[in-house]
């Protein structure tokens, strides 16, 4: 027991560890911010390609997504941030984890996006169309705000998966929270700065996962 | 061009490397394997105990749910990882994956199955009770054999998304596909071990991808 408390809850090596691991959050944050919009921007792209009138666009999207869909994610930065450079193509962590999560995010969004729109009748389309709104005003104004807010479980959920997943960011040696954390446990041979790292992610996220099984019960019912 | 293919599908590396890359398919497929089983298994045993709503181990359940639910996946392999030796516990890579990830999918699994308990109504609870059902009858003949149907399409994406994970494995040396072909990459100082675990993960997921987009037409999950 006493050896658990030490090698877990080390309170005197969670403060030492702490302004380390705080600038991992910052990094976490850092890459959230860039990843969460690319990614809603690109599933969305991706949702209007794969509704596309054309038959070919249409498959060639839904194509991309499985393909994208059947990739671990890790894979996929690995690929990019080490396989590229073989091709002569370099980049910075960051840079990294940017393509990669926006290749990986766009698929998911963009499948949550496009059950969203569809969920839409196409009577709104018509309609809003009629009165004179252009494609994009019909689809900014009338279709998008009733699509979102059908998909919003999905929607947030995949946000926890993508915040979740930033902590793969430490393979490619991203400073994040993960990163910071793991590098404290190899100096002090003790298991108590992952231990925080982890409340740090609970502490985040938890609130959310509550609020998701809430959400996702009350369109159940 | 050709610069690009002796980058990417260098043939001698390939020949040289299918082996590696072969026996890490099948260390993924073992995993996933017993990663779904187990998880499946637990997160439905987890929701018909929650369905007899004792209050006390409701909240265990609850707790554990949302714990695994919310932690990153990475986290959770370091901490078991690196923690239990220190303690004077060792497991081995491959258990400390297959832990953690079934874990995970048990969580998931919970609350899929959970959600499909709850939207079966009340009514048919009754019913089957004013029969002479028990309880725990009820539940086996009446209520799950509906709630399950309706957990198929999210629990199958959910379960892929999580053997995904296996991935994962490599950053404590499970000799997993992406372990192979990292660790071939960095021996034959060429990319294209690093394509033929990309193109083995294809291999393995985008049958089950293409089958779960099925299962989601099919079964159609709470359309509005």
């Amino acid at each position: 027991m006493q050896a658990l408390a030490e090698q877990f809850f080390n309170l005197a090596i969670m403060r030492q560890a702490l302004p380390l691991i705080l600038a991992g959050l910052g990094q976490t944050a850092v890459i959230c911010l860039i990843v969460v919009p690319l990614g809603l921007a690109g599933g969305l792209a991706v949702a209007l390609i794969s509704l596309s009138r054309l038959r070919a666009v249409r498959w060639a999207a839904v194509a991309a997504i499985d393909f994208f869909r059947a990739i671990p994610p890790l894979v996929l930065l690995i690929f990019v941030y080490s396989g590229l450079p073989f091709a002569g193509i370099r980049m910075s962590p960051l840079a990294a984890v940017a393509i990669a999560f926006l290749l990986n995010n766009s698929s998911y969004y963009g499948e949550i996006f496009r059950a969203g729109i569809e969920s839409v009748g196409s009577g709104q389309w018509d309609a809003a169309r009629s009165t004179g709104l252009r494609a994009w005003q019909a689809l900014a104004y009338v279709v998008l705000p009733q699509a979102v807010r059908n998909v919003l479980p999905d929607l947030v959920s995949n946000t926890v998966e993508v915040v979740k997943l930033t902590s793969i960011a430490s393979v490619v040696a991203l400073p994040e929270l993960l990163y910071s954390a793991d590098m404290a446990r190899s100096v002090t041979f003790n298991s108590s700065p992952i231990v925080l790292a982890a409340a740090i992610y609970l502490a985040l996220l938890w609130p959310i996962v509550r609020l998701i099984s809430r959400l996702e019960r009350r369109i159940a019912a | 061009m050709s610069r690009f293919l002796d980058t990417f599908f260098k043939w001698p590396v390939f020949e040289r490397y299918l082996p590696a890359i072969l026996k890490g398919m099948a260390v993924t497929i073992e995993i996933a394997v017993l990663v779904v089983i187990a998880g499946i298994l637990l997160g439905l045993a987890l929701a018909v105990v929650r369905a007899f709503r004792l209050r006390a181990i409701n909240v265990l359940i609850i707790v554990f749910v949302d714990t695994f639910r919310a932690l990153p996946p990475l986290v959770l392999i370091l901490l078991v990882y690196f923690g239990l030796p220190n303690v004077g516990i060792n497991v081995p890579s491959f258990a400390v994956l297959w832990l953690v990830l079934s874990l995970v999918l048990a969580a998931f699994a919970e609350e899929i199955f959970w959600a499909g308990i709850l939207s079966i109504p009340k009514g048919q609870w009754e019913a089957a009770r004013s029969t002479g059902l028990s309880h725990l009858a009820t539940l086996a003949h009446v209520v799950l054999p509906q709630a399950v149907r309706l957990a198929v399409p999210p629990l199958t994406n959910r379960t892929i998304a999580i053997t995904k994970n296996t991935a994962l494995g490599t950053v404590i040396g499970v000799g997993e596909i992406l372990n192979q072909a990292t660790a071939a990459q960095s021996f034959s100082g060429n990319a294209t071990p690093l394509m033929m675990g990309a193109v083995a993960y294809l291999m393995l997921f985008v049958p089950v991808v293409v089958l779960g987009r099925f299962l989601e037409t099919r079964f159609a999950w709470r359309r509005v």
